[in-house]
């Protein structure tokens, strides 16, 4: 059986692949034409003045003039953080994700719209970078997530990553309000940088826990379950039993009453 | 058929004689097969009488009566795609490389039954919607179960008779669940791997036999190689055996007591008001069958259940956030979610952990108890030792109606904390509150379920008893010819009427005189006095039925002549005499 | 009114029959009117169109006739979609997007072979056979007084000639061999199910090496990641970091290796040693790196999310919530005990090791793991 399968042609599988293939290129191109020369080693002395200039507009409010960070009024909590040494990775996850500025204090900055371009966000960045050295963003090959291996990048994901965002990587919940984000439409290089930064709540994966060659496969595998088709129909959302069960009982349930009444009701 | 369309008599020479009899038409060619056939049968078993009898059984039609058989035919898909997934499941835990189509798993280790499982689900054709319809359909088969369950309750069929059948089906329904469980764990996925962990912790948590209890269920530590095809055969053998078996008795008592009715005009408790196995019932029910089936096929068609090649293969290191059992296992879930840990003791250097033992062992036993014990208790509370065919209007029986809410929003209040951290994501709320505020729920929303069903239950049979009194109020204000005013009341036929009085009035048992009295408090006064006490919680706010005398007092004659208007009206109401008169019943006076 | 109820009075027994002496109490008359209503009786029959209009009827026989068509359309079309859709070929649904060919066509076509049957069975049973309800009469289930009493009389009389009440030799013999008798399968069934814990439960792999008969010799682990099983240095790990860690040799191992796992699994975090507040923590991390069993001692799912800015451990099963800098104290959630430390240090080339084995049972509690 297994053996006949194997060896009988997969046109679907084809098709996936020239799909991944073609998606790949465009990301590629795109990602290739907008990043800077050198975002992390030697920035120009132009950009950083810039990203200076749209630090002190936007962010120094919070993080201070100097982004040296903040207390809030009271000085009993951390309005914002410090900024040297988080790297120019963690200026293009947050703000690239529309995450920073944040709109109001909240218990979790949530992802929203973006507010600059990405030639602001680098600028920012390169800024950052040049107060303290920090994880840098991750160039077009560490993010080339077709060199990369989706089952094993599968097995680092359920060990590392599922607990809090889902074996799909749905979200989930964290104590007290926060949560793990879904990651859908998360970009390679954002998933990167989450992992190589740990953004609010979560742990930092350095390139000593998981290397360069595994955090692009495990991006391999979050673009390799996104792109495939759902197998069985709708998902529920990828929530698990929970989901399934109240379709049962609402759906399910409802079709076969439905069925059943208009059996017991009279023919006119 | 030349025979059979010929009539013998057409020839003179063959008319009939004054009291001769006439020959019988020959049968045609199918009768005559049908009769080889059956009398073949017949001879072997003499089953025609029987068989007749089974086809002629009457059987009311409501759609609540049908929710019993969406259990019943959705349990036979399980049983129909259950062998099918047999044929390529292999239940081992043995482990293997795989090598299948599913790409983001390629070169992974895992058992032999995740294997299985996926090719089930990408190599064999057909395989997936196979899979889907067993799970869809065993998901189902619960939901029915309880729905089912619900109506029996709600209605007070469990009562006498039917108090075994109730019994059979509390064990059934606790066997459906087991059985589920033992069925979503056998893939030896991630989660169902989760699931099991949390199984042997459960285990574990038995006073002093708890770990020889893990040992021995698991054959060593977990998770071990043994518990894939133990469970195997529990879930395709043993319990389904056990599942047929109880099935087929309940069935066959149902068929043996005969099938209760709504109350209703001409429905009585000496007769079933309804339609014949054959042609109506067999076309009817058969049809549904299909229906069902097609209806989970159709949910297996667009939604997708379980998809285990999501969850990866069985590890006991990774774990997936949202991890949940199956719908009817959430209860137990989540009432481990939110006992507290201090429930758990170290007396003299032993651990006594009930923040486990309580949920996840005792829950179900308990729960299941008083469910099988509830028609017992019921019944001694009220006396009532008469046989019940007639059910009742869920709202004539307010308390029974409001305990039974309250303790489905006790479980509900269970099942729900076992998706805090669902509900927590979605509603974008903190998990804590989300779990402290089931903990107080526990203990606020039954009583307030019970008090709030209660009191909507009682306006009901007050609204029924103003129908019946006063009728509608039609809005129309009519000027009498003395220059009074009144609104007009549309009148309600008897056969309205029938459904809204024709339950019976009740009251609270009385104490037996003297109990209390005695001064010694002998146990059998103790429980008499119980007994009346809850017979009182039962019956004290009872909003008993209108009697005719309570009609004729609220439509005295003189109305009558007051109001020219209402003539038509009054000709029903006051004329109750003269129904009774040419009524079915013997005349009463 | 009450000509409905004419036609069938002949099968209905009189409503509300009393036959209960405390149903007669209640229903005595008082008066001159009845104490209750009175059962009008089943209501007129109403025919259907089908019974009166012939044309009707026809419609009704094309209707179920289409359904049945449409279910062999259905079967027909699922042995074609057999063939004919690719293996993994998917097609676009709107609302699901893109999903399998295969499953959707296969399951379409099914639903509709069987609710083709299924819809129009009811529909013919409900339009074109009859629908004037019959009345079946209910008898008592009871036997006859007679009756019950011969079947009493036949089990004493009966059962007195097997002698068994004059007989009490027999009788406690008898007893005991039937009471004793399941022994022997039950033995066989829970001697031969398991086998004994021992000390397994108290034990993994960090014990060192095992030297049979329940004794291991301690022998320093380095701790690997999980999955990649590479060793891990000291200043690999950074603070705010979290690494998923199994003994040196579980990810070789053969035989057992997801038992080892599911004991011997451990979680590896750095904290400012500044913000530990348990002394025995402190002491028993190297330079803030701690490691914690990531076995939950409430029912046994790994407690995996670590929420590195409050540096609490979360159980994604029931919510129990570890405190990493007071010793992995429960502060929510129902399990009880702390998380177990693994003391850890470095060896001579800089990588973790640990220091000695767990003190004290991973995992769930069980009865005699000791408090």
């Amino acid at each position: 059986m297994n053996a006949l399968a194997a060896r009988r042609p997969r046109p679907a599988t084809t098709v996936l692949l020239l799909i991944l293939a073609l998606v790949l290129g465009a990301a590629a191109l795109v990602t290739f034409a907008t990043r800077p020369a050198s975002a992390s080693s030697a920035a120009s002395g132009d950009q950083i003045a810039q990203g200076k200039a749209l630090f002190q507009a936007s962010c120094a409010s919070c993080h201070g003039i100097n982004a040296q960070g903040t207390m809030t009024g009271s000085g009993t909590n951390v309005a914002g953080p410090a900024l040297a040494g988080v790297g120019a990775a963690a200026v293009d996850f947050q703000v690239g994700t529309g995450r920073m500025p944040m709109a109001a204090p909240s218990i979790q900055a949530p992802r929203s719209k973006v507010q600059f371009s990405q030639e602001q966000i680098y600028a920012m960045a390169a800024y950052i970078a040049s107060l303290a050295p920090g994880p840098a963003i991750p160039t077009a090959a560490q993010v080339d997530f077709a060199k990369g291996n989706a089952a094993v990048g599968g097995e680092i994901f359920r060990v590392n990553c599922a607990m809090c965002h889902n074996f799909a990587g749905s979200g989930g919940a964290l104590t007290r309000g926060k949560y793990a984000p879904s990651l859908a439409g998360s970009t390679p290089t954002h998933i990167y940088e989450a992992m190589l930064t740990g953004p609010q709540s979560m742990p930092i994966f350095s390139d000593s826990d998981i290397s360069v060659v595994g955090k692009r496969d495990v991006i391999a595998y979050l673009k390799a379950i996104s792109k495939e088709p759902t197998q069985g129909g709708s998902r529920l959302g990828s929530l698990g039993p929970v989901s399934e069960g109240l379709f049962a009982w609402v759906f399910g349930l409802g079709l076969m009453v439905a069925a059943a009444v208009w059996l017991g009701k009279k023919a006119a | 058929m030349s025979t059979a369309t010929t009539p013998a008599h057409q020839r003179p020479a063959d008319a009939l004689r004054d009291g001769d009899t006439a020959a019988r038409p020959a049968p045609s060619t199918g009768a005559r097969r049908l009769g080889g056939v059956a009398g073949w049968v017949d001879d072997r078993t003499g089953a025609a009488k029987g068989v007749t009898y089974l086809m002629k059984k009457v059987f009311p039609d409501h759609w609540s009566f049908m929710l019993g058989e969406v259990a019943m035919y959705s349990m036979i898909v399980c049983l129909l795609s259950g062998v099918f997934l047999t044929f390529w499941f292999v239940p081992s835990a043995g482990e293997t490389i795989y090598h299948g189509s599913y790409a983001p798993l390629q070169g992974i280790q895992m058992s032999e039954a995740y294997r299985s499982t996926l090719d089930i689900s990408f190599e064999v054709r057909g395989g997936l919607i196979i899979r889907q319809i067993h799970h869809w359909a065993a998901l189902m088969f619960v939901v029915a179960v309880s729905a089912h369950m619900f109506r029996v309750f709600f209605t007070g069929a469990f009562r006498k008779p039917r108090e075994i059948n109730w019994v059979i089906g509390t064990i059934l329904s606790l066997l459906a669940i087991v059985e589920g469980f033992a069925g979503y764990s056998l893939p030896d996925d991630l989660l169902s791997g989760t699931g099991l962990r949390a199984m042997e912790g459960f285990m574990q948590s038995t006073p002093v036999l708890g770990s020889y209890l893990a040992y021995m269920v698991f054959d060593g530590p977990f998770p071990g190689s043994a518990i894939i095809p133990r469970l195997y055969s529990v879930h395709v053998l043993l319990i389904p055996g056990i599942l047929i078996a109880l099935f087929t008795a309940h069935i066959v008592i149902v068929a043996l007591q005969k099938h209760t009715q709504y109350p209703g005009p001409g429905k009585t408790e000496q007769n079933v008001v309804g339609f014949p196995v054959l042609p109506v019932y067999a076309a009817k029910a058969g049809g549904f069958f299909f229906i069902v089936f097609g209806i989970i096929a159709l949910m297996s068609a667009l939604v997708q259940i379980n998809p285990i090649w999501g969850y990866g293969p069985y590890d006991p290191s990774p774990v997936t956030a949202g991890s949940q059992p199956d719908w009817y296992m959430g209860f137990a879930d989540g009432a481990l979610r939110i006992t507290p840990g201090w429930l758990e003791f170290h007396p003299f250097g032993y651990t006594l952990s009930l923040n486990v033992a309580l949920g996840a062992l005792g829950l179900i036993p308990v729960m299941y108890t008083i469910t099988g014990a509830y028609p017992f208790l019921e019944r001694w509370v009220t006396g009532d030792t008469r046989e019940h065919h007639l059910l009742d209007r869920p709202r004539n029986a307010p308390v029974r109606t409001g305990l039974g809410m309250a303790a489905m929003t006790a479980y509900g209040v269970f099942m729900f904390a076992a998706g805090n951290d669902i509900m927590a994501v979605l509603l974008h709320m903190s998990i804590n509150d989300i779990t402290h505020f089931f903990q107080v729920g526990l203990f606020v929303l039954p009583p307030l379920a019970f008090w709030v069903t209660k009191r909507i239950c009682l306006s009901l049979q007050r609204r029924d008893r103003d129908m019946v009194l006063h009728a509608r109020e039609s809005g129309t204000i009519i000027r009498t010819a003395h220059g009074g005013y009144f609104e007009r009341h549309d009148g309600i036929d008897e056969f309205e009427r029938w459904p809204l009085v024709q339950h019976e009035a009740v009251a609270p048992l009385e104490l037996p005189a003297g109990t209390d009295a005695n001064g010694v408090a002998s146990p059998t006064a103790r429980s008499e006095r119980l007994r009346a006490r809850l017979s009182h919680f039962y019956f004290k706010d009872a909003v008993n039925p209108v009697t005719p005398a309570e009609l004729a007092a609220a439509h005295p004659g003189p109305h009558e002549e007051e109001v020219p208007a209402l003539e038509h009206d009054a000709d029903h109401f006051v004329g109750i005499e003269q129904d009774h008169a040419d009524g079915v019943g013997a005349p009463r006076h | 009114m009450t000509t409905g109820m004419s036609d069938h009075s002949a099968d209905i027994a009189p409503a509300d029959h009393p036959s209960h002496p405390a149903e007669l109490a209640r229903t005595a008359p008082t008066g001159q009117l009845p104490a209750r209503f009175e059962n009008p009786g089943l209501p007129t029959h109403i025919p259907r169109m089908a019974d009166l209009d012939e044309k009707a009827a026809r419609r009704a026989e094309k209707q179920v006739a289409a359904l049945f068509g449409l279910s062999i359309l259905g079967t027909l079309g699922f042995i074609a979609s057999y063939y004919l859709v690719t293996e993994h070929g998917s097609v676009f649904v709107p609302g699901i997007g893109l999903m399998r060919a295969e499953n959707l066509a296969l399951g379409l076509c099914l639903a509709v072979s069987l609710l083709g049957i299924g819809l129009g069975a009811v529909h013919w049973a409900k339009t074109l056979m009859p629908d004037t309800e019959v009345v079946e009469l209910r008898h008592p289930l009871r036997s006859s007084d007679e009756d019950r009493q011969a079947l009493v009389t036949t089990l004493r009389e009966e059962g007195r000639k097997s002698q068994l009440g004059r007989r009490p030799l027999l009788k406690y013999s008898m007893l005991g061999a039937m009471t004793l008798f399941p022994a022997t399968l039950t033995w066989q069934l829970v001697g031969g199910l398991g086998r004994l814990p021992h000390n397994d439960l108290s034990t993994t792999e960090w014990n060192g090496r095992y030297l049979g008969g329940g004794k291991w010799q301690f022998v320093p682990k380095r701790l690997m990641r999980d999955p990649e099983n590479t060793p891990i240095k000291a200043s690999d790990v950074v603070i705010g970091s979290v690494f998923h860690v199994q003994p040196e040799g579980v990810l070789d191992m053969t035989e057992g290796k997801l038992e080892a796992k599911g004991k011997a699994a451990v979680l590896l975090m750095r904290l400012n040693p500044s913000d530990i507040r348990s002394t025995k923590e402190l002491d028993w991390s190297h330079d803030g790196i701690v490691a914690y069993s990531k076995i939950c001692t409430h029912v046994g799912c790994p407690v995996g999310l670590y929420e590195h800015q409050t540096h609490h451990l979360l159980c994604p099963c029931h919510q129990s919530t570890f405190d990493v800098t007071n010793d992995c104290h429960v502060i929510f959630g129902p399990a009880n005990r702390p998380l177990p430390q693994l003391k850890i240090t470095v060896d001579s080339e800089g990588y973790l090791i640990s220091a000695q084995p767990f003190e004290e049972a991973v995992g769930p509690s069980f009865w005699e793991r000791g408090s």
